[in-house]
């Protein structure tokens, strides 16, 4: 009997059979080159430099040397060896605990700031010029500034986070809060509701759905600037782990940091998506 | 309604102007517009669009401004929104992510800030069930059909107990079933609760069916309210032998005859010399004083002209 799969089960199977593509071209590129070279290499250096040669001159992982350090690093996530050496679940903790100290702070700025400036014409021509100044600004042009006032780097770079989190999150909020409908607006009216309600009953859940995309462009965001300026201030975090892991020529604990990266940005926007269907409406 | 008492409600020479988009002299939409409302009348305001029925009903709610003239309910000058005054939009402007009981108490609770969780739900359910919205308290609006919604309107207007109820075409966008039956659902509502109420409607049958009195408003700019019919049909209505009355065609006849000829004509006789100052009244009863009461009824089953034309 013949089975029709679902779409879902159709996606999937795809998905599987490019994993296992992507898989196969890796394996046939990394494994035949390393043998190549280490043919060919000078008997004297490969003594000189141990067993280190033979992978030195091709040091990209293969599939199975990259799936050995996964495992290794993810069944140990939280040990902590030192300055330069800790599990990735720390590092990846320090990232997350800057990202979110930025993002929360840029929300309580960006949202009442926004409501203000979507509430009223006069505050959006005042502060539309600076808005329009400082948006196309890299966060990390921030840091010397940074670092010169706070005299911390940490603290420097939940900074730069915060500064690249408050500018979608403070334009789709006046966008949103400028844009509830008229009708709404009247009906509050003509209720006499008071202005703290209109703002929390009214004009928030009106304007909640497009405040939340804010929300998730300003995290997708920050979690982009984080490694860039971890970089910069060294010390802990994925961003560090990633340029400390380059100068230590891991490729294998690069790529690692590299897919970490991805499926934590991945989870943080599925969040804010879970987020944003919780405030959806239909009109 | 000839009681001697003031009039409950009172405008007084109300007049709107908007700034002509062409840079000229401003655009006058309407003028010289007086009337009264006594408490308990059903008024009802018809005219060609863009005589600015729907900038006076807003005005009388608080939401917009005259360019001169004044408003006074129960004595008191109109000066901005307020709960005594209920509005029922055309767009019914329910609140999508609040189910049909959170729309109705969020009204409620607006009206009466101490009243307990129960209380407010209470009070709200009586009008969600007066409105036969029974049973659909718990859905969001996205999930009722445009009749169902426009009732959540009238609950929530109604809930509030208003002083006076402005409707601005409220059945507009209702399919004429829909709409028969809503009319005599408000017809019911109005009759138990004594509401006075002021309703801008296109539909003539709709306006002779629920008013006690029809406005009628000459074509814009300089709109006024030309003339005022005295709808003289008994009450209770019933709208399958409100038509066998004897007043019905001649009121209908009069209405048609004004938005089909007459609204576009007073424009050129109100400043001729000798122009009525103040709106002509019609009243069936002078027409038709001599005539029986009850015409024979046209015999069943024959088709009846005015439900063509509905």
């Amino acid at each position: 009997m013949k089975t029709r799969l679902s779409l879902s089960q159709k996606s999937a199977l795809l998905s599987l059979a490019l994993f296992g593509v992507i898989l196969l071209v890796w394996q046939l590129t990394t494994l035949p080159e390393a043998k190549v070279v280490a043919d060919g290499i000078d008997p004297e250096y490969a003594a000189l430099m141990g067993g280190g040669a033979s992978t030195a001159a091709s040091s990209f992982p293969t599939p199975a040397a990259m799936g050995q350090t996964v495992w290794e690093k993810l069944s140990d996530p939280f040990y902590d060896n030192g300055p330069n050496d800790k599990g990735i679940g720390i590092q990846l903790a320090y990232s997350l605990a800057r990202v979110l100290g930025g993002f929360f702070l840029a929300a309580a700025v960006a949202i009442p700031l926004g409501f203000a400036i979507g509430n009223s014409r006069v505050v959006y021509a005042a502060l539309n010029p600076y808005v329009q100044v400082l948006k196309p600004i890299s966060p990390l042009a921030w840091m010397p500034l940074a670092l010169y006032t706070i005299k911390d780097a940490s603290a420097s770079s939940i900074f730069v986070i915060f500064i690249c989190s408050l500018w979608p999150m403070l334009i789709n909020t006046a966008l949103g809060v400028a844009n509830v409908r008229r009708d709404w607006l009247d009906v509050s009216r003509t209720l006499e509701v008071k202005p703290l309600r209109l703002a929390f009953r009214v004009i928030l859940p009106a304007a909640a759905p497009t405040i939340l995309t804010g929300m998730r462009i300003s995290m997708g965001i920050a979690w982009l600037v984080i490694v860039a300026a971890e970089m910069l201030v060294g010390g802990t975090g994925i961003g560090y782990f990633v340029w400390n892991e380059w100068n230590n020529l891991s490729l294998t604990n690069v790529l690692f940091a590299i897919l970490m990266i991805g499926v934590v940005g991945m989870a943080l926007d599925s969040i804010f998506g879970l987020l944003g269907k919780r405030v959806a409406y239909q009109e | 309604m000839s009681s001697p008492s003031l009039p409950f409600l009172q405008v007084e020479n109300l007049a709107r102007a908007y700034p002509s988009p062409t840079g000229g002299d401003d655009v006058t939409v309407f003028d010289h517009v007086n009337f009264r409302i006594h408490k308990g009348e059903f008024i009802c305001v018809t005219g060609h669009s863009g005589c600015g029925k729907s900038t006076i009903l807003n005005i009388l709610a608080g939401l917009d401004s005259a360019s001169a003239g004044n408003v006074f309910m129960d004595g008191r000058e109109v000066s901005g929104p307020s709960l005594d005054r209920g509005v029922i939009f055309q767009s019914h402007a329910l609140m999508p992510w609040l189910t049909v009981l959170e729309n109705v108490t969020f009204a409620v609770k607006s009206r009466w800030p101490s009243w307990s969780k129960q209380k407010i739900r209470d009070h709200a359910m009586r009008y969600i069930e007066l409105v036969g919205l029974k049973g659909a308290e718990h859905k969001k609006p996205s999930q009722l059909s445009g009749g169902m919604k426009q009732r959540v309107g009238i609950a929530r207007a109604f809930s509030i107990e208003p002083k006076m109820l402005l409707m601005d075409e409220p059945f507009g966008a209702l399919d004429a079933l829909t709409r028969g039956v809503i009319q005599d659902e408000l017809l019911k509502i109005c009759a138990e609760t004594q509401q006075t109420v002021f309703m801008i409607t296109h539909d003539v049958d709709e306006a002779i069916l629920l008013s006690d009195k029809i406005m009628l408003m000459s074509n814009g700019p300089h709109a006024r309210i030309a003339e005022i019919v005295n709808n003289t049909l008994p009450r209770p209505r019933d709208r399958s032998v409100v038509h066998k009355h004897a007043h019905y065609y001649p009121i209908r006849n009069h209405l048609v005859d004004f938005l089909v000829s007459r609204s576009k004509q007073f424009g050129s006789l109100r400043d001729a010399p000798g122009a009525p100052s103040s709106p002509t009244v019609f009243d069936p009863s002078d027409l038709v004083e001599s005539e029986p009461a009850v015409v024979p009824a046209p015999p069943v089953g024959k088709p009846h002209i005015h439900l063509v034309n509905a």
